[in-house]
């Protein structure tokens, strides 16, 4: 997902009985679907794992905007230009509410940002695949979008109140994107023979990294257990992964496009799909920071920032002396 | 298209809309090149708005340019299917984005221009262009407010941020003059009532210009020289590669429906 693989710091979760009863009011505060604020006491293994999990949420909307970024100046009208600048200002947008989430934890940006730029935070595998044509920005839409609904719409309900009311507006956000994204597929797949091939590609090359987004299989982790047990996760890599498939099935199918996986059967009994398994190798390759754009995408985020460092330098200065002028020169001694 | 205004040339009109439009297209252009490498991210939001509106303009102007020339085109093949000598921005929009001061302040001087440019507009004898003009005119008072306002803070922020100031508005200062010189095409938007000469807006713009560069301790530079030829179509070598970029789908897949 946006965010892959979250640790927790916990070797097994404590039962009620184990915990201080401070640990256990929170529990039940949290068993009971109350919301936690800010100021309010929580355990640090509860902070920092959602630390982890709105920081690498909010890099993985901020570096999203480079494999879209890529297509902004090649658009292939006025109107489809406007709708993806739009589209890539609200994944900053969202990267903006998420830092904020991310600073109410006691973490701030800066900080968060310097464990990203130093390889110690990740952003979601997603993002270090190529954007190679035009339907690529359409599949980005289509599935990406639309697999990180997939775990956006049930986040809405996490515990932490912050971070829940910023899914709100971003799930309407992202809703309207995947919409864009499937538009931008509809009129490939409707158009010449080399759009439709330039579609089917698209899918072809972004199915499998779009079923990684969701993460191995958790069923038997203990940090997805204690995210669950927290409510900083609300279903299981395989659920989210599962209805993901179930949703997009009918979908290509509505474009006359193939998905690509000879495996692909309705399974009655499960009320569901049965589908290949991605290449888990692969995944842990672009973890690793061997995926084809992971240089490429850490490189341009370092690079902005470094050239960056004048500016924000010069209004911060511009800052002190605008705050110095006002207090007047009684201040100076 | 211009029976209400029968004494108007049509292709002076049509010269002075594409103006409008490709100044706005191509600086739209080059502000969206910065997407996801600003310095900050509130600047990262802040480029892609002020690149998204000068795209809705441009879909207005080249719209309303494709309707007054009636040769059956509209405004994306205006932006898409002419080729460099056709393009009639000023070669200001056309400079390379340089460091962000280069960006942020190419986009003062042309915002310093565009606001009265707009605001007389919305006068137009043509009541789509002052409808067009009244649009526009709200999302380039806050484009002037916050280039303007980023001027200040950069030039008068630490020794480094005003140095590169300084050196961002000594070179593009030579690209200014542009803006207001008039030909034969603004002087029948002039006499037909549909647009403000060029050299009546200069006065203004040099006013905001000189309260901002004075409030971020920049100098004015004394040149006097101006670069010239965009509006007639000659341009910079940047010009072609900003097009080969822009137009690569359209001219790659002729008549196909994105």
């Amino acid at each position: 997902m946006y965010a892959q693989m979250v640790k927790t710091d916990s070797s097994r979760l404590k039962t009620l009985d184990e915990m201080s009863p401070e640990e256990r009011a929170f529990q039940e505060r949290i068993d009971r679907g109350e919301k936690i604020e800010p100021k309010e006491w929580m355990p640090e293994g509860y902070r920092k794992t959602l630390i982890r999990q709105v920081g690498q949420h909010a890099h993985s909307e901020i570096v999203g905007q480079l494999p879209e970024g890529n297509w902004i100046t090649r658009a292939p009208t006025l109107e489809r230009k406007a709708i993806l600048l739009a589209k890539v200002q609200d994944e900053a947008g969202h990267g903006l509410y998420l830092y904020s989430a991310a600073e109410t934890l006691g973490v701030s940006r800066d900080e968060l940002l310097a464990l990203l730029h130093s390889g110690k935070m990740k952003y979601s595998s997603i993002f270090n695949y190529p954007t190679l044509t035009w339907a690529d920005i359409g599949a980005v839409g289509w599935l990406v979008d639309g697999a990180a609904i997939m775990n956006q719409v049930q986040l809405q309900k996490t515990s932490y109140g912050p971070y829940s009311r910023a899914m709100v507006r971003i799930c309407k956000e992202e809703s309207f994107h995947q919409r864009q994204g499937y538009d931008i597929m509809m009129k490939m797949a409707a158009g010449s023979d080399a759009q439709r091939a330039m579609a089917q590609d698209a899918l072809n090359r972004f199915w499998y990294p779009s079923l990684m987004m969701f993460g191995p299989s958790d069923k038997d982790s203990v940090h997805s257990a204690q995210s669950m047990a927290w409510k900083i996760k609300i279903n299981t890599n395989d659920e989210l992964r599962q209805k993901f498939v179930d949703q997009t099935v009918p979908q290509a199918k509505y474009l006359g496009l193939t998905i690509p996986d000879p495996a692909l059967a309705w399974n009655e009994d499960k009320g569901g799909h049965d589908f290949s398994e991605p290449d888990w190798t692969e995944f842990f390759d672009v973890l690793a920071g061997n995926g084809p754009c992971n240089k490429e995408r850490l490189g341009a985020r370092v690079k902005a920032w470094n050239d960056g460092a004048w500016v924000r330098d010069g209004l911060v200065a511009h800052a002190e002396k605008a705050a110095a002028r006002r207090s007047g020169p009684v201040a100076a001694e | 298209m211009t029976a209400a205004l029968p004494d108007v040339d049509r292709a002076a009109f049509v010269e002075f809309l594409t103006r409008m439009g490709d100044n706005t297209l191509i600086l739209g252009h080059r502000v969206s090149e910065w997407c996801g490498h600003a310095p900050v991210l509130e600047e990262d939001i802040a480029l892609a708005n002020t690149a998204l509106d000068l795209i809705g303009q441009t879909q207005f102007w080249l719209g309303l340019a494709a309707e007054v020339e009636g040769a059956g085109r509209n405004a994306d093949a205006l932006a898409y299917l002419r080729d460099a000598g056709a393009f009639r921005n000023v070669l200001l929009v056309e400079r390379p984005n340089g460091d962000f001061g280069h960006t942020i302040l190419r986009q003062f001087l042309f915002d310093a221009w565009h606001l009265p440019m707009l605001r007389a507009l919305e006068r137009s004898a043509d009541p789509r262009v002052a409808e067009i003009a009244a649009k526009a005119v709200k999302e380039v008072a806050y484009h002037l407010e916050r280039s303007g306002d980023l001027v200040i803070r950069l030039g008068d922020g630490t020794a480094e941020s005003h140095a590169r100031m300084q050196a961002a508005l000594d070179d593009l200062w030579d690209y200014t003059g542009e803006l207001f010189m008039a030909d034969a095409s603004d002087a029948a938007m002039v006499a037909a009532g549909i647009a403000p000469d060029p050299a009546s807006l200069q006065a203004v713009w040099l006013a905001e210009v000189r309260a901002v560069l004075e409030e971020a301790t920049l100098t004015l530079p004394a040149s006097t020289y101006s670069h010239k030829g965009g509006k007639r179509g000659v341009h910079s070598e940047y010009l072609g590669f900003i097009l080969a970029d822009m137009q690569f789908l359209q001219r790659a897949y002729p008549g196909a429906v994105w």
